[in-house]
Order: structure tokens, then sequence, then C-alpha cells
């Protein structure tokens, strides 16, 4: 039995001027102790998708489906069921450390909070416990640094809080939504590395929630592509990031800028995500992609399995798609099907710096 | 802390001191005096009262004479209107009774505004959310001068069941009319405030994090959103709590508390120069050591200030 699995996940918000399916159908599972990387742009409905699982939405969001956990359906559950799982058994870390952190509370008593509720300790024990786990997540001096408030922490130190905190009742299962995304990059690799240590000490599962390539392929075994709130396109991280066979994730690697390379240009993927209120018709990538044909913009594609473990949502054969891999080098002169809609407009590198921050999987793996 | 506490202290009082030269000399270049009314008295007589009482020194000497009595002996001085009695005494007389009922409006308020405010901010857009609205708008246009008569007219004429004037510090009956009447518009603003600064809150990211703890909501609201919801509350209760606990000219006409609210406007028709000065000076001391606690409860609360 898989210790997370998500049936039909959709999410729905009730704005002002319409309904938004911000997630839409979502299939996936997470095996115990194994890591699953999610990947897609802002706004594709990856984060909307944790905090389904979390029953964390907003208040005008609406979820519908199946969220088990361990045998347990926890969508849309009693607060009370919730409670009993959230920190004890699916723990969550934040995209926004600076933020994220209670700053009108002392590091101790936000920490100490979660033992005493959940394991009954002691004020005492459990500040004793956190300052363990803030020595695990390798905080100089957590002893004395416990004491702090969130604000006497640079952002890399209270992202390591926020680890240490979510690990506080070691949980089976830890969505991690954007960990690095605020923070700089050398910090990134700290974390990351600190994060698979710990999965590896503690034996949880891992959900990933990046649009950080890099991340996913030096931290995870498999990933999910997901475009305006669907996945499309799953499987084992080694042979999508060598054969992209969606359109979309081909354009993502694309564009992670390579030192190898001698090119002046940054690859963007042409175009802007979809608005989710009202999304195109047909395949939500259809007017970004260059393979696209006709029935694109009449039928989204269903997520079908193609090769073992492998799964897309794409109406391009396989082969077209892989077709262009073997191109010497892509080029950038044409990267739309459309020029007329999407002028190719060569973005120099300077204007982009620190764009590069999706770094390749060998400088994030290191440390 | 403490240093700025005693730094704030002692800017206080060149405050004071400039208050009360602003305010005695206006006072004075007004037209009339204390003894100008409908029938002029006769020349020898005025000049002997305004030479009893120090009238026709220069205004700098009047200045200079009045901080010397109230720095040495902590003399106000007389009244100009009630011969026979110094304004320590009218205000030794009045203030305890607006002390009382602007105290208890004080508390009124601040537990049924939070409360209102707190709750509506957590059950947003229900029918608890627009009923909650719904009682503090009713309630903000309801000021106290519309407020008293009506509270007279329901509970004194129509049921009988509350005096509807004058004061007794032994008989609460007489305190709870002045209260409602005082309290109701001030618990409307708070629960105002309380509601959108408790929105906001709640939608912040680290209320998110405590939700994902598998904290209670009810352990959410109190541990983690109520003291920042405070903060926009607690620098709107500082001038509030001061101009409540010292009366309400409204309160003191209708209900003959005899506060000082309305011995304070009293002096001001009768230009009885030492009582306008000392309430002035109590309104302002207040409203000083008031924002000096609000500065130090802000910075209780969020430990990001650091004076």
């Amino acid at each position: 039995m898989a210790l997370l699995e998500l049936r039909d996940l959709s999410v729905r918000f009730q704005t002002n001027d319409a309904e938004v399916l911000a997630v839409n159908d979502v299939n996936l599972t997470v095996e115990a102790g194994q890591t699953l990387g999610i990947v897609g742009e802002s706004g594709s409905g990856k984060s909307q998708l944790s905090f389904a699982i979390m029953g964390l939405l907003a208040r005008n969001g609406r979820a519908s489906g199946s969220v088990m956990f361990d045998g347990q359906e926890i969508l849309n559950a009693p607060p009370k069921v919730l409670n009993r799982i959230r920190a004890e058994q699916i723990a969550m870390i934040f995209q926004d450390p600076m933020t994220s952190l209670n700053p009108y509370m002392r590091v101790a008593d936000q920490m100490a909070e979660v033992l005493v509720l959940h394991k009954g300790l002691s004020k005492r024990d459990a500040v004793a416990e956190a300052v363990r786990m803030l020595d695990a997540v390798r905080i100089p001096d957590a002893k004395g640094r416990i004491r702090l408030y969130p604000h006497e922490f640079s952002g890399g130190m209270r992202q390591r809080v926020m680890i240490a905190m979510a690990l506080l009742c070691r949980p089976r299962l830890l969505i991690a939504d954007e960990p690095t995304t605020a923070l700089d990059v050398t910090v990134q690799a700290q974390i990351m590395q600190l994060l698979s240590d710990l999965q590896r000490d503690i034996g949880m599962a891992m959900m990933l929630i990046t649009h950080d390539l890099g991340v996913v392929a030096g931290s995870c075994e498999r990933v999910a592509v997901m475009y305006g709130g669907r996945i499309r396109e799953t499987g084992p991280v080694g042979p999508i990031f060598a054969e992209p066979t969606l359109p979309y994730t081909q354009g993502l690697l694309d564009a992670i800028p390579r030192v190898d390379q001698d090119d002046e240009e940054l690859r963007a993927i042409p175009g802007q995500p979809p608005n989710m209120s009202r999304p195109p018709s047909g395949c939500a990538f259809q007017p970004r992609c260059p393979y696209r044909r006709d029935i694109c913009a009449r039928i989204d594609p269903p997520l079908e399995g193609f090769a073992p473990g492998r799964a897309r949502a794409c109406h391009a054969p396989v082969a077209e798609v892989l077709a262009r891999l073997t191109q010497a080098a892509p080029n950038p002169g044409q990267p739309a099907a459309h020029p007329d809609e999407f002028p190719p407009q060569p973005i120099p590198r300077g204007a982009v710096a620190g764009a590069g921050a999706a770094g390749t999987p060998s400088t994030t793996e290191g440390q | 802390m403490f240093a700025f506490v005693l730094r704030r202290l002692a800017v206080a009082i060149p405050t004071l001191l400039l208050l009360i030269v602003f305010s005695f000399t206006l006072m004075h270049l007004a037209p009339g005096g204390p003894f100008t009314g409908e029938r002029a008295l006769p020349p020898q007589v005025l000049a002997n009262l305004e030479a009893r009482y120090g009238l026709n020194d220069p205004l700098w000497l009047q200045i200079w004479n009045y901080l010397v009595g109230i720095v040495v002996h902590f003399d106000f001085g007389p009244s100009f209107v009630y011969p026979d009695r110094t304004v320590n005494q009218l205000i030794a007389a009045g203030f305890p009774v607006t002390l009382t009922y602007g105290a208890l409006s004080f508390a009124a308020a601040v537990i049924f505004g939070v409360s209102l405010g707190v709750v509506a901010a957590i059950r947003h857009n229900s029918w608890t959310d627009y009923l909650a609205v719904g009682v503090s708008i009713g309630a903000q246009v309801l000021p106290n001068f519309v407020m008293a008569p009506l509270l007279v007219l329901v509970f004194t004429l129509w049921y009988g069941l509350l005096p509807g004037g004058g004061w007794s510090f032994n008989d609460p009956s007489f305190w709870i009319m002045p209260v409602i009447a005082l309290a109701t518009s001030y618990m409307a603003s708070i629960a105002r405030i309380t509601r959108s600064s408790m929105l906001e809150v709640l939608g912040s990211n680290h209320i998110r994090t405590a939700r994902a703890k598998g904290m209670p909501e009810r352990r959410v609201i109190l541990r983690h959103a109520l003291k920042p919801a405070m903060l926009p509350v607690i620098s709107y209760l500082g001038p509030v709590f001061v101009s409540m606990i010292t009366g309400s000219v409204v309160i003191d006409i209708y209900f003959s508390t005899g506060g000082i609210g309305k011995a304070f406007v009293d002096s001001a028709l009768n230009r009885d120069y030492a009582v306008m000065m000392g309430v002035t000076i109590l309104v302002g001391a207040l409203t000083i050591l008031f924002n000096l606690l609000v500065d130090v409860l802000y910075a209780w609360i969020d430990p990001k200030i650091r004076y």
C-alpha cells in the first residue's frame, strides 16, 4: 500500500469573477521512504495541491477527490482527525521562511508547542528535544539560539528552524513546498543536502515541490510535471531528464543555462503560463507548444502510460518529440511554431542575472 | 527599555510645560474674562477682583506664578467662579466619578469589542460575521448623546428599573446607564478594528504554519493570532482610554453624574481659568502617560520593536 495516494484530486477556488480550477484530477502516489518531485511554473497548482493534502486551503478553496494516507481518507476530514495527522504523520515546510515562522514568539516556544501538543511532553523536555533537533539541522549554538526570535536568524537559518520544527515528531511524510526558492544559491545546496540527510536518518518519504529542475535531479526518485493544474508527465527522474517526451518538460530542460554550451542567450519557453480563471481550450500548454496540431486546441490529452513507470499527456507522438532532442542543439531562433504570436526575444544574459537559480544537478548536489 | 521609559518621561516634562504655556496664553488672548457678565461690575470692584486673582500682572508673570504654585505646592489655584473651592477640590470631587464610569466603560468596550471582532473574523462571511458587523455599525451610529436619552426612556421611564440620573459610589445601579451610553460607540470601533486586523493576521503565512502543526483552531487563534491582531487595537486604545476616563460632558449632563466632563465645559463657558487649566493639564498628563504605555505594550508584543 502506498503511503500517500491521491485520486482525482481537484481544487477549485471561488473568486468574485469566476471559479478557478487550480488543481485538476491529479492522481499520484508516494511510497514510504520515496522522494517525489513535483515540478511546474508558478501558478501551475503545485502549492495548492500540497495545501489540499494538508487541509490548509484558503477559505474560498474546495477540494474534491480522495487523499488516502496510510489507508485512511484525509481529504476534507474533520479537524480532529487532521490535527492528529498534521506534524505527527505529515509535516510541511513552506516557501518563505521569513514569514512562515511566528515573528511574535520565541523559537523555543514555537518548537516546543508541537511536542507538548502531540507527544504530551513537558515544556522543559520539549525544549530540550527542540534543541537536539536544531543541532541536527546544524544550527550552531542551538541551546542559546533557541531563545531568540525568528527575525534574529538569517534566511537560511530560519529555513533550518522550519525544517527542525517540521521534523520534531519524526513524520512519515514531509511536504516541502519550494523549500529553497527564497534562499540564495549557496544556501539552497546546503538546505537540500540537509533535507536528504535527514530524510535518510528518519526514513521518511518526501514530496518536494519546486520549479527548480536542478533540485529535482539531485534529490528525487520520481518526478511529476504539472502544468495548468494537471499532471502532464510522470516517471523516474533519470529517463525524464534524459529523454523528456513532453514538450513542456523539454522546454523546461532547455531553459536551464549550460556553461558547456557556447551560446549567448537563455532559451525561455515563449508565452505565459495560462490564466486558470480562463484556461485555454484543449491542452493548457497548446498555445506555447512547438508541436501543436489541430487536435490540441479541441481535446485535452489524457495522462497515458507509454513505457514502464512513465506516463504523459500529449497528442504529439513520443518519437516526434524525442527526434527534436537528437538535433545537435535546439535552435533558439525558432522555439515556437507560431513566431507571429511570440516573436523570438533573445534575453541577454546580464538582464536576468540570477535566473540560473535552476542550477544544474551537479551544483546542487555538491557539498 | 527602562532607559526608553525614563527618556520618554523626561520628554514629558517640557511637553507639559509647553501645553501649559500655550493653553494659558490662548485662554487669556480670548476676549472677556471670568468677571465679565451681563451686568457690568463697578470698576473699583473689578479692579479689586483682578488684583485678588493676579489678573492685572503681565501674562508671563501670571504663567510663572501658576507654574510655581503647581511645582512647589501642587496647587492649581482657586476657582474663579466658586470662590470657596480650589481646583484641586473640584477635580478631587469629579475625577473619581469619571474615572469609575470611564474605566468601566473602557473595560466593557474592550471586552465586547474585541470578542465581537474576533468572532466576526473567525466566521468571516458567515451570518455570524454579518450579524457582528451589523451590530457594530448599529452601535457606531448610536453616539452617546443618542444612547443616553434612549436608555433613560427605556430603563427609567418605561420599566423603572434604573435611576435616571445622579451618582452613588455605593450603588452600581447608578453606573449602568452611563457605562452603556459611553461604551457603545467605542465598542463598535474596537470591534471593527479587531475584525479587520484579525482577518489580516489569519491570512498570514505563520498562521498557516501553526495550522500545519496540527494545533486546534482555538489554540491557533488564542496563541498565534490574537497578539499580533491586537497591535492596531492597542494604538487606538491609548487615546481612547484617556478620553473615556476624563469623562464626557454628554454623560455628565444626561445622567447628572457630577464628573469633570461637565466641570470642564462649564469652566470654559464661565471663563474659569484655573479649572480649565487644571483639567487641561490632567488630560495632557494622562495622554502622555498612556501613549507611553501603548509604546511599551507594542514592544512587549512585537519583539522586532526595540527602543
